[in-house]
């Protein structure tokens, strides 16, 4: 089923007097339940378009359905519901709020909720979230007691809170160790086969849109190819 | 109507924990507003005190106390013919003092310049007084230095007696005490039966201890003399005889026999030179001169159009200068807290601006999950707000414990005052809501992806 389609995106920025085209044409369709990488260089566009996919950014033209709903002239204020309803983010970097509990950063995104859910319904979310990315035993530890792969685990738990409909991790792995990558591509995978999840892997590692089931390379702001996972193992 | 108020809470919350995470340098941050409404608060509670001590020595000073005089009309005895317009008399002042609310106390005095002798020296007072005991209430002068003051019974018989103001005391006794003693006024002597307490100069910068006072009746038919044929009996005689002396038409010379005639002695006839009045306070002294006008036009019968036998004179002008200067004060204490709180501001703006920035990233999260501008826009705003609050809070505990300390260690007065914690705590929202503005606008106007990008 279609979760995501795009028709002839484009998006340039201005940098002073010279126009910069970062996307030319973008067209893709994403299924429910796909665990997607979206690939290339840097300076190929791919976190423009993460970014106009997850609502941060907007597309100078081109159209966007997102459940089959058109969302390409949105306010800056839909935009920022439909981040919070239907969008889960994870960062390079974990961007999690320092000297707040495992738990606090989990329930940060529901202050922004537009339904109200109570604080006891809150915290039992964020508590079972945080069992479910294996970290039941640190819910009151802050940023600072926990390893790389565990913050990270943390952001994951917190893009989560609100059941997004899709994940996006912009290099996820980027600043782990290979052990705790391993772990956490398990873990994009698992979400994605047994939550059926969607998940959108921005990544110029090879290695890890390896964990996806499908490719989607870009290249000077156009998608080159989308390919099967099998077919990308080859090329690489 | 649930929604909003959780959604405060919520912010407010996280306002908090905001705070709690830099306690630190929330505490510094806010030190301005802490001096800036201590400084308020210390200054309004001595600023009261002094203004309450001001009151009290104005008072003192006399600026509650009123003067009747005698008019224009009837001054000099010439309207003793018309026999319609009396002068002040001893009873007006009695009636003032029993008839009007306003009035505290009220005595006739009778004034003479004339020399006081003891022995071989001689000195000239500037104020010689005759009066009633409730002189020395209308002056609040307190208790004597030393003896007895006269009594009602010494002004019903013009007792030979008189008290003495302490200038007097050291020109005609130097250190011997003067109680007992004899001084000789126009040769009628005196018997000194007490000594006033000192009192200094007053508003005017003239010497008040610079006084002899005595009952008005001694004054006025022993010492004064003039008119006064026989000591005993003089308050019918003299005015009578002057009366039927001047009397210048058939009418009024009618109406003045009447008191020779009949048997009661018609004492208002024994004119006065003033009433001293004291109002009961400093506010009421419009109101009791509007008393005492209604009284004595009932009192000397005067219709209304016609003009007034006497006039009533206050310290007014006295006591205005002396409230515009303690306006004057107030205004520039709170013109500098005023300006500490700006300060105070300042600072506060200074540190959420740099908040902001450290916070880009927290901005752009925040933005990343669903935050809209609005939303970061109220959280920088309520932290900066709480941040005053708080600042607020504890700057009147430490101005409370500053005016203690100025009480307790150097004595002034001070007093609490409620309006001073009012206006703080309302200054101190307005402080973070001011300055705290521009930071919080300027975090809700970034860019969440360049925003999340910052390092």
């Amino acid at each position: 089923m279609e979760l995501i389609r795009l028709e002839n995106i484009y998006k340039t920025y201005r940098l002073g007097e010279v126009d910069l085209p970062v996307l030319r044409g973008v067209s893709l369709t994403i299924n429910r339940g796909e665990l997607v990488a979206l690939m290339g260089a840097s300076g190929s566009g791919k976190t423009t378009l993460m970014n106009i996919l997850g609502f941060l950014d907007r597309p100078d033209s081109g159209r966007y359905w997102l459940e089959g709903e058109d969302v390409s002239r949105l306010s800056p204020d839909q935009r920022a519901v439909l981040r919070n309803q239907k969008i889960g983010f994870v960062f390079q970097n974990f961007n999690l709020l320092p000297r707040t509990t495992a738990l606090e950063n989990v329930l940060m995104p529901l202050a922004y909720s537009p339904e109200a859910i109570s604080e006891r319904e809150g915290r039992q979310r964020a508590r079972r979230l945080l069992e479910r990315v294996g970290l039941g035993d640190r819910l009151h530890h802050e940023p600072s007691q926990l390893s790389g792969g565990q913050q990270q685990r943390v952001a994951i738990a917190r893009a989560l809170i609100n059941n997004p409909s899709i994940l996006f991790a912009d290099e996820p792995t980027g600043n782990l160790d290979s052990h705790s990558s391993a772990e956490i591509l398990r873990l994009f995978e698992e979400l994605s086969e047994r939550d059926g999840l969607t998940v959108v892997l921005v990544t110029h590692d090879a290695g890890v849109a390896g964990h996806a089931r499908r490719v989607i390379r870009m290249r000077d702001g156009r998608i080159e190819e989308s390919a099967a996972v099998s077919a990308a193992c080859g090329l690489v | 109507m649930v929604f909003p108020m959780r959604s405060f809470y919520r912010t407010l919350r996280m306002a908090f924990h905001a705070l709690r995470r830099n306690v630190m340098r929330s505490a510094l941050t806010t030190l301005g507003i802490v001096i800036g409404v201590s400084a308020v608060i210390a200054m309004m509670e001595i600023g009261q005190g002094s203004a309450s001590a001001v009151k009290r020595i104005v008072s003192n000073m006399g600026a509650n106390s009123l003067m009747v005089q005698p008019g224009a009309a009837s001054s000099g005895g010439v309207t003793f013919g018309s026999g319609s317009v009396l002068t002040l008399t001893p009873e007006d002042a009695e009636a003032i003092d029993r008839e009007c609310p306003a009035v505290h106390s009220a005595a006739p005095v009778v004034r003479a310049r004339t020399q006081v002798v003891y022995g071989n020296r001689n000195w000239t007072p500037l104020y010689l007084y005759g009066t009633t005991p409730a002189f020395l209430t209308v002056r609040d002068w307190g208790d004597l230095e030393e003896g007895e003051p006269f009594t009602d019974r010494d002004v019903r018989n013009a007792a030979k007696v008189c008290l003495l103001g302490q200038t007097i005391v050291r020109e005609l006794f130097g250190d011997e005490s003067p109680i007992g003693r004899e001084v000789r006024v126009q040769n009628v002597p005196l018997k000194v039966i007490g000594v006033l307490k000192r009192k200094g100069a007053n508003l005017m910068g003239y010497d008040e201890d610079d006084m002899l006072v005595a009952p008005w009746t001694t004054i006025k038919y022993r010492v004064s003399g003039s008119g006064v044929t026989t000591v005993s009996n003089a308050a019918l005689a003299a005015p009578a005889q002057g009366t039927l002396g001047f009397a210048g038409t058939p009418a009024s010379a009618d109406q003045s026999a009447v008191p020779l005639s009949s048997t009661a002695p018609p004492v208002r006839f024994a004119n006065i030179d003033r009433i001293m009045v004291r109002a009961q306070s400093v506010e009421a002294v419009p109101e009791a001169i509007r008393q005492i006008t209604e009284l004595l036009h009932e009192r000397h019968r005067i219709k209304p159009g016609e003009p007034d036998d006497f006039n009533i004179r206050d310290m007014a002008e006295s006591t205005k200068a002396l409230a515009q200067t303690a306006r004057l004060m107030t205004g520039l204490l709170l013109f500098v807290a005023l300006i500490s709180l700006i300060v105070g501001g300042v600072g506060i703006m200074n540190i959420m601006l740099v908040s902001v920035t450290e916070r880009t990233r927290e901005i752009g999260l925040r933005m990343a999950v669903g935050a809209r501008g609005r939303d970061i826009l109220w959280q920088f705003l309520v932290e900066s707000v709480v941040l005053c609050v708080l600042g607020g809070a504890a700057g009147i505990a430490l101005g409370r414990l500053c005016s203690y300390l100025v009480w307790r260690l150097l004595r002034w007065p001070t007093e609490p005052s409620l309006p001073a914690i009012i206006a703080a705590v309302s200054v101190s929202v307005a402080v973070g809501i001011i300055f705290g503005y521009y930071p919080a606008w300027k975090a809700s106007r970034l860019d969440p992806i360049q925003a999340l990008r910052y390092e």
